[in-house]
């Protein structure tokens, strides 16, 4: 099992270096020459050469690659070009609302999803399987900014009881924070749902047939009980894996989302790193979303060699 | 095609399917009025009070810009799929014919690719050649190629291990003419169910491109740009968000449907 662990670490880091480089050399090819863009047009050519040496943006490509590097181990993430401020301290201040937002919608569409996918494998084949397949058909097949645009209009101009948008910050206290969020993560949630919904009923399917679900049975608990008790603690294990194979939709979703709702997240910001041609946030933001999404499978593959032990022998 | 007949979710993705390839075809030949026409005096008319589903602020029929919508993402999205389809696909089944290590680079190469949303790559590549029709093609085709690849590499190698490849390698076929001959045709249905179903995907992808100003440029109307023009008449117009909204749902709930409904006529045994 360490050996396993040791040789997928390996795999992970060689992987987060890849995908590091790649994202470097590529942000560095983007046209536009990020000293012109801080100084404006009418900088003079030598003050333009100084900022360019003051920025390092005119050592070779490898150097400055490594030197990045370094600073993304130290924890410096470089220096935000049009925002003046580090860009560690920026992209914390956004994860402060991309990071709720993304763990609000992980547990509303498993609050959802589970309970709807469990129903729906105890009524296989019933009025509620087919109401709960009709779900995830739709829920699926929605656009998360849409659903986002639809909550908009109907709780915020019709009803008037939401914020259409913005985030008050979490100074203005936690109620208020969360009350911003709450819009956009029920958007982000639905898609997921209903994938979830999908992945949860087939779970429970399979594990209902099992030898120790019956057992359960026969041993005389209810059927509620022995479903909620024994099969969906281990049916949880597929949905959980769906998640995080899930988490670049989530990802998309977001950036999608925090630009309709103007939530000052992690996408808005890499939206408008992009477009302000702020390449040291952009470079930084791509590979912490990157690096996330790849950690998010590796620990996914773990969590599949904890459970299973057929996949351990095989790795071997 | 009786057991087809018989499959009520093939048959509404069939038919959702059906009506909105027909609807995309006939905006090239006909739309109820020019969909960049502007008539300033009809603006924000709500559905049946001008046109069939009204206007928008710039008084342009909201019906015909739906339309040319339907052309503008299926065509993006079909070119995007064949071209991830197909390269994921040769990659795929050229992997499982060579092994080793180029196994092991491919599939790194797509946990890379794959750890990097369609999103952000399109907003890079439109950084590169400028946002338009071609950056969002090749922004879901690259997120597409994985997909195929790891597909197709997990079916092919089990062909390679049917006792007829077997037969057929030690008759001393080409590795090569055995992928044509045998492994493709064998794993071509599990390909077309995907494919349908990505396609969905890239419907939904493309319209997020364009809500951001990153797909095809204005004038020409685009599911997405509707949908992020609408923003600023909520209150006043909400059919400018409802309706194109519904289209892109509606289009990719018919080809889930519509793929769903293949890998059960296609696979029988996996009919979970």
């Amino acid at each position: 099992m360490i050996s396993i662990l040791v040789r997928r670490i390996l795999s992970l880091i060689i992987t987060l270096l890849i995908v590091s480089l790649v994202i470097f050399t590529v942000m560095d090819l983007l046209p536009g020459d990020p000293a012109a863009i801080m100084l404006g047009t009418s900088a003079s050519p030598e003050t333009l050469a100084a900022l360019r040496t003051q920025l390092g943006l005119d050592q070779p490509l490898p150097v400055r690659y490594l030197a990045w590097l370094a600073g993304v181990f130290r924890g410096d993430l470089g220096q935000s070009y049009t925002y003046g401020v580090p860009v560690a301290g920026l992209i914390a201040e956004r994860l402060s609302v991309t990071l709720p937002l993304a763990l609000m919608a992980i547990v509303i569409s498993v609050l959802i999803a589970v309970p709807l996918g469990v129903q729906a494998a105890r009524r296989h084949n019933g009025v509620f399987d087919l109401v709960a397949g009709l779900f995830s058909y739709v829920s699926i097949a929605v656009p998360a900014f849409w659903v986002g645009l639809l909550l908009i209009i109907f709780f915020s101009t019709m009803l008037g009881w939401m914020p259409a948008g913005g985030f008050p910050g979490w100074d203005a206290g936690l109620l208020a924070g969360l009350q911003a969020l709450l819009m956009p993560a029920v958007a982000l949630a639905l898609p997921q749902a209903g994938v979830l919904t999908r992945v949860a009923r087939a779970a429970v399917l399979d594990v209902m047939n099992e030898d120790f679900v019956r057992t359960a049975r026969a041993k005389g608990l209810s059927d509620g009980v022995a479903v909620w008790r024994h099969a969906v603690p281990n049916a949880l294990v597929p949905v959980v894996t769906m998640l995080g194979l899930q988490f670049t939709f989530l990802i998309a979703g977001a950036v999608l989302v925090e630009n309709v709702f103007n939530l000052p997240g992690l996408g808005r910001l890499a939206y408008q790193a992009l477009s302000q041609r702020d390449i040291v946030v952009m470079q930084d933001v791509v590979l912490f979303f990157s690096g996330l999404v790849i950690l998010m499978n590796f620990l996914v593959d773990l969590a599949y060699l904890a459970i299973d032990p057929r996949l351990r022998a095989n790795a071997q | 095609m009786i057991r087809a007949l018989r499959r009520p979710v093939f048959l509404i993705g069939l038919a959702i399917t059906l009506a909105l390839f027909a609807v995309a075809l006939l905006s090239l030949v006909w739309t109820p009025f020019p969909p960049a026409r502007m008539q300033i005096v009809q603006r924000l008319k709500a559905p049946l009070e001008f046109g069939l589903l009204g206007t928008d602020q710039f008084g342009r029929d909201v019906a015909s810009m739906l339309m040319v919508g339907a052309w503008n993402s299926l065509s993006t999205s079909i070119l995007a799929v064949a071209l991830g389809a197909t390269v994921g696909t040769a990659l795929g089944v050229f992997v499982a014919m060579r092994r080793g290590w180029l196994e092991l680079v491919v599939m790194r190469g797509c946990d890379i690719i794959f750890a990097v949303p369609p999103i952000l790559s399109a907003m890079i590549l439109g950084a590169f050649i400028g946002s338009g029709r071609f950056t969002a093609i090749i922004s879901i085709a690259v997120f597409m190629v994985p997909v195929f690849a790891r597909l197709s590499l997990g079916a092919a190698l089990q062909i390679w291990t049917r006792d007829y490849v077997t037969a057929a390698t030690g008759m001393g076929r080409p590795k090569g003419r055995i992928t044509l001959v045998h492994v493709l045709p064998n794993i071509s249905n599990q390909i077309i169910v995907q494919v349908t179903i990505q396609l969905g995907l890239a419907i939904l992808t493309e319209a997020g491109l364009s809500f951001l100003g990153l797909g095809m440029p204005p004038p020409t109307p685009t599911w997405g740009r509707m949908l992020a023009d609408s923003q600023t008449f909520l209150g006043q117009a909400p059919w400018l968000a409802l309706l194109p909204g519904l289209a892109i749902a509606l289009a990719v709930l018919g080809l889930n449907m519509l793929g769903d409904g293949l890998r059960d006529l296609l696979d029988p045994r996996d009919n979970s």
